[in-house]
């Protein structure tokens, strides 16, 4: 069984962390995966930087674009997690826009994925339609299990069509926004949590943007099986380097 | 073969919406509605008097003698120089104001590179009354100040975009993620044939007037509607799209896209998407752009702000896959010295990016009885101070 769905089963909310792999250096990619499985992450997004992340506030765009300076590309990501599995027993997904995945070869991407151990992808301009008619055969022949995003808008006849092609987890994006751009959830997001939860799909969810600290975490989870931090870590690193990602686990999870 | 837009997005193999899933509600409501509001008989009233009596069309289809003497054919231009605001730009912004209207949208956001779409979006705000928010690279805020200046005096908001490039390609991308932000009460008019499907389509649509009007502009002077080649620069292409949209599928008239070289196609400063592009992803659409091995979106250049996009719309990326349409390239240079030749033999200074278009007549020889129509996107008036350092006036 793929480890994302082993995650899910287990009884508890999970704790996923994404950064951009190439920063703050280029070769901090592995260790601060394995830091941060050793204190207590439950899955990990590694980013694989791109120049154009439309989705992405600030911060992100600010770690990806130093990560490019630093010489990041998808062979040297590929190249850096190559044993990865040998110390790293967690689910990772690869985070990144579709524009870097199809110049490397869709195929071969996925197949590198599955020679590493990579588990699952997230792909935020690769649309649904365009996935389903086209790459989900080969996400699957690979063993990779593709999230797909669902947002406040986000009609429910399209939730239940996303809900029906994912086999993994549905990334339940809090609020409108780009990553990075909020502080604190309000009735709004709680209320929204809570539709979703209730439309019992047969896919978890895990919220994901505006996610900084404890609260968050706690808000975020009370409806969902989890939720995921990007920028907040990100600013982390670039204030502390790789070190103290315990203590930065630690405030999340209390 | 067809060169139009097919019912899912795509020119081909290029086209469709490659947007993240927060943007999808937004290119939804767009799609399911553009044509259904354009075919409107309120809408296409509405569009046509404030084509006529605001932006001045018709443009005129105008016999170019004295360059038609030198080159030794028929050369007409037609001159979207003299609509109001300076250039083609405007066409769709009209359209795109109407269509947000009637969306009910209170907030329209824009990108702009060298300001002339953020002009022509600033306008079309302030005759509407809507708020306005133009994204421009902050590089481009410096290089462009009199666009700047234009666009506060019409009541628009000028962000700069602090990202990546800090040029047009990340202004789009800054307008991309307000979008983003705002998915309810906020329409993006996209300047160029570029984006997510309708995107492509409907601004070719909007500029499809062009080539209308040379139709009948034709049989009038030429007892025919048809000329043997349409030539028009491309940057993202939407001039381009509409001056060759009513020619598209008529294969017996020569269609000309002109991109820009900058220091030479292979200097490694150049926009020549056609030539240094390979198929990708960009802005939400899939179509022809400049990138690295590694997917990574490259920087252009070119001495014209408008043609200094790393992409191409993807009806386009399908004229050059297909050869309907033949791309030439034309470095600075050409084009400047195009630009000069036809303010001394027409009197008529052109936008930088129009002299890319002009510049073919040394590349390309046509028959004497060859009927040639340019697009002359765009006038001459915010390229003065570049004029003015090339040539040392």
């Amino acid at each position: 069984m793929n480890r994302i769905n082993q995650k899910l089963k287990e009884n508890k909310k999970l704790l996923s962390i994404y950064f951009s792999a190439g920063y703050p250096n280029l070769n901090d990619t592995v260790s601060i995966i394995e830091n941060l499985e050793k204190n207590g992450t439950d899955m990990i997004e590694i980013g694989l930087p791109f120049s154009d992340p439309l989705a992405d506030g600030p911060t992100i765009q600010a770690s990806s674009t130093q990560a490019l300076k630093n010489g990041m590309t998808t062979d040297v990501l590929f190249n850096q997690l190559k044993d990865i599995r040998k110390t790293v027993s967690i689910p990772l997904i690869i985070m990144g826009y579709f524009n870097p995945m199809l110049q490397y070869g869709v195929e071969a991407f996925c197949e590198k994925c599955q020679e590493i151990g990579i588990d699952g992808l997230i792909i935020p301009d690769l649309p649904v339609d365009v996935y389903n008619d086209q790459y989900k055969a080969t996400f699957e022949k690979y063993g990779l299990i593709n999230v797909f995003l669902i947002t406040p808008q986000t009609s429910v006849e399209r939730i239940n069509f996303i809900d029906s092609i994912s086999n993994g987890f549905i990334y339940m994006v809090s609020s409108a926004s780009v990553t990075g751009s909020n502080s604190g959830f309000g009735e709004e997001q709680t209320a929204y949590f809570k539709r979703i939860a209730d439309m019992k799909l047969k896919n978890p969810q895990i919220v994901g943007f505006g996610i900084s600290d404890n609260k968050t975490f706690l808000q975020a989870t009370e409806y969902a099986k989890g939720a995921i931090i990007g920028s907040a870590f990100i600013k982390h690193l670039s204030k502390n380097g790789t070190d103290n990602i315990d203590s930065f686990v630690d405030t999340i999870l209390k | 073969m067809t060169y139009n837009i097919n019912d899912k997005g795509y020119y081909g193999e290029f086209g469709g919406a490659y947007i993240p899933e927060m943007l999808y509600p937004n290119v939804e409501e767009l799609r399911q509605n553009y044509l259904k509001i354009m075919a409107e008989p309120s809408f296409k009233e509405e569009f046509d008097q404030l084509l006529k009596d605001y932006v001045g069309r018709p443009s005129p289809l105008y016999l170019a003698k004295r360059l038609s003497e030198k080159y030794n054919t028929k050369i007409y231009l037609k001159r979207e120089d003299l609509n109001h605001t300076g250039a083609h730009k405007i066409n769709n912004t009209i359209g795109q104001i109407l269509m947000a209207q009637r969306l009910g949208k209170k907030r329209i956001i824009a990108e702009t590179g060298a300001g002339q779409h953020g002009v022509a979006t600033a306008t079309v705000c302030a005759l509407m009354g809507l708020e306005c928010i133009v994204y421009m690279g902050e590089i481009d805020i410096a290089r462009q100040a009199p666009n700047v200046a234009r666009m506060k005096m019409l009541g628009a908001t000028v962000v700069p975009a602090l990202s990546g490039s800090r040029t047009l390609k990340d202004a789009t991308n800054e307008a991309i993620r307000d979008w983003i932000n705002n998915p309810v009460n906020t329409h993006y008019i996209i300047g160029s044939v570029v984006g997510p499907h309708p995107y492509p389509d409907m601004v070719a649509r909007f500029q499809a007037v062009v080539s209308e009007e040379m139709q009948w502009q034709l049989q009038e002077k030429e007892g025919k509607t048809t000329p043997d080649y349409v030539i028009a620069c491309v940057g993202g292409g939407s001039n381009a799209a509409g001056a060759f949209y009513h020619y598209l599928e008529n294969t017996d008239v020569k269609l000309i896209a002109v991109e820009a070289a900058g220091k030479g196609v292979n200097s490694g400063e150049s926009a020549a998407t056609s030539a240094l592009g390979k198929e990708g992803v960009i802005h939400g659409s899939k179509t022809l752009l400049m990138q690295t091995g590694d997917g990574q979106i490259t920087e252009p250049y070119s001495i014209s702000a408008g043609l200094d996009y790393p992409g191409i719309g993807p009806m386009h990326a399908h004229l050059y896959k297909t050869g309907r349409a033949e791309f030439i390239s034309i470095t600075d240079d050409q084009a400047m010295n195009a630009g000069l030749e036809l303010s001394k033999l027409e009197g008529i200074i052109p936008a930088i990016e129009s002299s890319h278009a002009l510049a073919v007549f040394e590349q390309k020889k046509f028959k004497p009885e060859d009927v040639v129509v340019l697009s002359l996107s765009g006038r001459g008036d915010k390229d003065l101070q570049n004029y003015i350092d090339y040539f040392n006036l």
